[in-house]
């Protein structure tokens, strides 16, 4: 009833990722927007992105990777998706998702390659996904 | 004196319980072989003479009864997700006293609509979906439930969206809509369908199972046996107005064919720096094992266990307690009464399946090293602060080791990621009363808690 006319977003930090500050920031950032969102907390593997993203039938998927590690916990997830009947289903990752300098067009390019529909570098603003959701959702002039 | 009349039709016996609610005592207790198939009533009343001959005529002022006779409360679930609301429609139908026969996620399929046909469940949960979430599979799953024959009752559980939609599909049913199990992601909420099940457990079942007969003579509650379990372990555990509980407990019943294990305990991580994933579990759970069972599941013992452990526990070789075990698996009625090397055998037995009934019901901890040091994820309930263990079963209760039995229930630093309880004082029901006492409390449940505080034999700590 409610809750069917937002769209819903799955969201957490993936890995053994432990950053929790950032992912509650977002959560009331999405949720302000006008989005249902899952969240799924800190340390989340990709089967449960994916679990909870069928259940709630999820318009998108948000991953955070904080630690450096992102780029290896991120591999295989949208074949994973595709596999569990999730075809198709947007997804963004943000946040320290690479280690060391390095330029983050070669990055955003690696992550697009692997599948995802947007990758943000470290400092993006909320409003800034925001924006990209609304624009991956099609959801144009709406208030979400 | 006013004498309540409290009847357990097990599925091989049914027993009986006398109580005087005014003096608070246990009048006698008594057992006859169930006869469901035949009349019930003549497996009462043979238990109703052995009684009378230990009490004395009695005229009983009120009568209760719970039964798992004839295959107890038969459940199949389908869920969509197996972690997730699979998971949940399998605590809720355990919580409600069922024995699953069968647990489905994601869509059903012929092959599963075969398997279920043979199950002949006396209820579906059907379930699937978060409120406003997946509508497809639980729809689905409807429409493969709709043509079955013959038909058995349908609670539809899943996502409130398509609840409407199920019951048209499954016009011609007999359907039951009730709020999600799961409404929200990690959100619990079984209460309302396991009311349901109760109650159509109450209303249907116990005509179809031939318990009508005895259903007469009895004044209103007819719960399943487990139900009636987990109901007094509740009231142990939390108390009620007038009288204290024992604390948050573990209770484990032993049986022939399966090991039912109880928690009541709230079980959440106990530090901020542990993350815990997965479905937060009840409150109540209450969990069965299917293959760890003293006689008609005692092969079952030694495949999860590992012979090794059963035969150094029990000072047996390994040839021997396969012997051993494949002759009670055949014999299933045969007893130690004496014997030496079976008492050693049941001890081991007791002890391993006891341990492993315990490590599936428990959570685990997972201690895990990140960018930001040391931190642990738990999954399940933590049990481990969990002060009290209550133990039953006709292994546990025709032994004099029976402390040292139940001690198997507690933490072991050989497991350590398990969470069991650290330390635990053991209750030992002697008498075979929860059953009866939960039934007690739907009326009595000052005088029921009092009744156990006094029955049950208190061991202490048996470290």
């Amino acid at each position: 009833m409610e809750n069917r006319e937002k769209k819903v977003l799955v969201i957490g930090v993936i890995g053994a990722d432990v950053h929790a500050v950032g992912n509650k920031i977002l959560y009331h950032a999405f949720t302000e927007a006008g989005f249902e969102v899952v969240n799924l907390g800190v340390m989340v593997s990709q089967e449960e992105y994916i679990a909870a993203a069928i259940e709630s039938n999820a318009d998108a998927i948000v991953i955070s990777s904080l630690y450096g590690q992102g780029e290896l916990d991120c591999r295989g997830m949208r074949e994973k998706c595709d596999e569990a009947g999730l075809k198709g289903i947007p997804l963004v990752v943000g946040g320290n998702i690479v280690i060391g300098k390095q330029k983050f067009e070669e990055v955003e390019r690696r992550f697009k390659d692997m599948g995802y529909d947007r990758a943000f570098p470290p400092g993006t603003a909320p409003e800034t996904t925001i924006e990209a959701l609304r624009e991956l959702l099609h959801m144009d002039g709406e208030t979400a | 004196m006013k004498a309540v009349l409290l009847i357990d039709f097990g599925s091989t016996y049914t027993k009986l319980t006398a109580v005087d609610v005014e003096s608070e005592t246990v009048l006698g207790t008594a057992q006859s072989f169930t006869t469901i198939g035949t009349d019930i009533n003549d497996g009462l009343n043979n238990a109703l003479a052995i009684l009378q001959e230990k009490t004395g005529k009695v005229e009983f002022a009120e009568t209760y009864a719970c039964s798992s006779a004839a295959g107890g409360l038969r459940m199949v679930t389908s869920g969509l997700v197996p972690e997730l609301t699979g998971e949940a429609a399998k605590l809720a139908s355990l919580g409600a006293g069922a024995k699953v026969v069968g647990i489905y996620a994601f869509q059903l399929t012929e092959d599963d609509m075969e398997d279920i046909q043979k199950a002949k469940p006396d209820i579906f949960l059907l379930v699937g979906g978060t409120d406003g979430g997946n509508t497809e599979c639980i729809l689905h799953n409807a429409k493969m439930l709709a043509s079955i024959q013959p038909k058995f009752p349908i609670v539809v559980a899943g996502n409130r969206t398509a609840a409407r939609e199920c019951e048209r599909i499954l016009a011609g049913c007999e359907v039951y809509i009730c709020p999600n199990v799961m409404p929200k992601f990690g959100v619990l909420k079984i209460e309302e369908t396991q009311k349901q099940i109760r109650e159509i457990f109450l209303n249907r079942i116990v005509q179809a199972k031939g318990l009508s007969a005895a259903a007469e003579l009895l004044d209103d509650i007819m719960m399943p046996t487990p139900s009636a379990v987990l109901q007094a372990m509740e009231l142990l555990a939390q108390g009620c107005e007038g009288e204290s509980g024992i604390g948050e407990l573990v209770a484990v019943d032993v049986g022939g064919a399966t090991t039912d294990i109880y928690s009541i305990a709230d079980g959440m991580p106990e530090h901020m720096s542990t993350v815990f994933k997965g479905l937060p579990e009840p409150y109540a759970k209450r969990t069965v094992e299917g293959d760890i069972g003293m006689r008609y599941s005692i092969q079952g013992i030694l495949d999860a266990v590992g012979i090794h452990r059963v035969a150094q526990k029990s000072g047996l070789t390994q040839a021997r307690v396969q012997e051993l075990v494949d002759y009670l698996k055949e014999n299933t009625d045969k007893v130690p009464d004496g014997n030496d090397e079976m008492e050693q055998l049941d001890f081991a037995l007791a002890s391993m399946a006891i341990e492993e009934a315990v490590r599936r019901h428990a959570g685990t901890i997972e201690e895990t090293y990140t960018m930001m040091g040391q931190t642990f994820v738990q999954e399940g309930k933590n049990l481990t602060k969990v002060g009290q263990i209550v133990v039953t079963g006709g292994s546990l209760i025709h032994t004099r080791r029976t402390a040292e039995i139940a001690a198997h229930a507690l933490y072991s630093p050989a497991q350590p990621a398990s969470l069991r309880p650290k330390k635990a004082g053991v209750w030992v029901d002697r008498k075979y009363i929860l059953a009866a006492m939960g039934l007690l409390s739907t009326h009595y449940p000052q005088t029921a808690l009092r009744i156990m505080k006094k029955e049950l034999e208190y061991y202490g700590d048996p470290e």
